[in-house]
């Protein structure tokens, strides 16, 4: 099985491709590449992003075809797409970090910076945060109600149709913070850099 | 809801750990990789590595270092001491540090944490706050301590989170080093002032100096010797912190 890693120059990485490999070990090969043609043959991609919004929208969209290949793979041929943070984040219709930036639209909803009650909750969230499994997702297999991930982000998805929501998160209000709508997979938190915990939920999308 | 975090500091020279955990069972007491995978592997919610190498022929040990690290350990990875430009950071999270800390460079050009929290995110641009009582409230040092600048603390904290630092380190100079405390005033008035989270340092010899960084209005709680000496295991401290009220992550 071949799982790539879109690597569109759009924040650091290497994170996920390592915690990535240390999971599939030797038994699935793990391609880090925004090759097209590589990125149409594999079994499951992996979208990561971190920065910002807009820039990781002008990332994808400096690689020619990139976001058209993607839309393929995830909307038409329907095998399976994760996407990390901004990645998540991307799949909604518009988000608003910098500037009013057009999203992938793969998921019907916007992307907002959270409301911090004027200052009452600091901004980044960082650190360690419990999910609130709301739904009972692929990715969530053996995965314990309230488990500890690391989270850091300014803005969350807000879904027009709340049945795509898997997970939820405290943090000034619920914040979505893991999304399933068919084969397209997403979490706001970082699984990379959560520990055993969140090398299962990667383990759970390579095993689907 | 959101935890608070316990980081473990290690100081690292040369690639190897200066001050290292004294474990029967750890083969090479001076390797920083094993050290730092004991950490996560007891519950550390996070891992900083502070390199404090002093000659420039050596600087790479670190980048080598961070990339072994980042390969065993699946927890976040700050990685600070000596990072000068866009470069050294590109560098540092190549390797695989998931933020970098930046210290001298900061103060000398605050245009290294704009730039570099647009490039990369402000979630991985940690601002290290070095200050020291003075009469006008905390002035801010930099290298490692050795160079006072004149910078007001609290109006210097309020600056780089304006430039886009995602965190402050802060580390109490009169503090560090003696086991008595944090600077819990200093804790208390850059919390209160600057809406990003703070890191505090400087000073930890118990698990009540912990939990007071925390009542002080920290989000995150670092220390190096109480850990490194084993006098305390990443797993007392949560529980201790636990016993006290303070959400944790066990």
């Amino acid at each position: 099985m071949d799982v790539t890693i879109v690597d569109y120059k759009s924040g650091n990485i290497s994170s996920v491709i390592n915690s990535f490999k240390e999971v599939a070990k030797d038994k699935v090969n793990i391609e880090v590449t925004s090759d097209l043609n590589k990125i149409k043959s594999s079994d499951k991609v992996v979208l990561p992003g971190q920065g910002s919004f807009k820039s990781c929208i002008d990332g994808l969209n400096s690689i020619n075809g990139l976001i058209d290949t993607l839309s393929e793979f995830a909307l038409n041929n329907k095998k399976p797409l994760l996407g990390i943070c901004v990645g998540l984040q991307m799949f909604a219709d518009v988000g608003y970090e910098e500037v009013e930036t057009k999203g992938l639209g793969w998921i019907s909803g916007k992307v907002s910076k959270i409301d911090n009650q004027n200052g009452k909750y600091k901004l980044p969230h960082i650190g360690w945060n419990q999910i609130n499994i709301i739904k009972d997702s692929k990715i969530f297999k053996d995965i314990e109600n309230n488990s500890h991930m690391y989270f850091v982000h300014s803005y969350e998805f807000i879904p027009n149709d709340n049945s795509v929501t898997a997970a939820t998160t405290d943090y000034a209000s619920n914040i979505v913070c893991a999304v399933e709508k068919e084969n397209i997979f997403g979490t706001q938190f970082h699984p990379e850099k959560s520990d055993r915990i969140g090398l299962k939920i990667i383990d759970n999308f390579i095993n689907l | 809801m959101l935890k608070n975090r316990i980081i473990p500091c290690l100081d690292v020279k040369n690639g190897r750990v200066v001050k290292g955990i004294n474990f029967v069972d750890l083969k090479d007491a001076g390797d920083p990789v094993e050290q730092a995978k004991i950490y996560s592997d007891g519950g550390a919610d996070e891992i900083c590595f502070l390199d404090i190498t002093a000659s420039n022929e050596n600087r790479d040990t670190i980048y080598e270092v961070v990339e072994k690290t980042s390969k065993k350990c699946f927890v976040p990875l700050t990685v600070g001491g000596g990072v000068r430009s866009i470069d050294d950071i590109n560098k540092l999270l190549n390797c695989g540090a998931d933020k970098v800390s930046i210290n001298t460079a900061a103060v000398q050009n605050s245009k290294v944490v704009e730039d570099s929290s647009r490039k990369f995110g402000s979630q991985c641009i940690v601002v290290a706050i070095d200050a020291k009582r003075s009469k006008n409230g905390w002035e801010i040092f930099t290298h490692g301590g050795r160079k006072l600048t004149g910078l007001n603390a609290l109006d210097f904290a309020v600056k780089m989170e304006k430039c886009g630092a995602g965190e402050l380190l802060v580390t109490s100079m009169d503090k560090d080093g003696t086991q008595t405390g944090y600077d819990i005033d200093l804790m208390r008035e850059i919390s209160s002032i600057v809406n990003i989270p703070v890191i505090a340092s400087g000073g930890v010899g118990s698990l009540d100096h912990l939990v007071n960084g925390i009542k002080a209005g920290a989000s995150a709680v670092l220390a190096a010797s109480i850990f490194h000496y084993g006098k305390y295991s990443i797993k007392q401290a949560k529980e201790y912190l636990n016993s006290k009220s303070i959400p944790v992550r066990i």
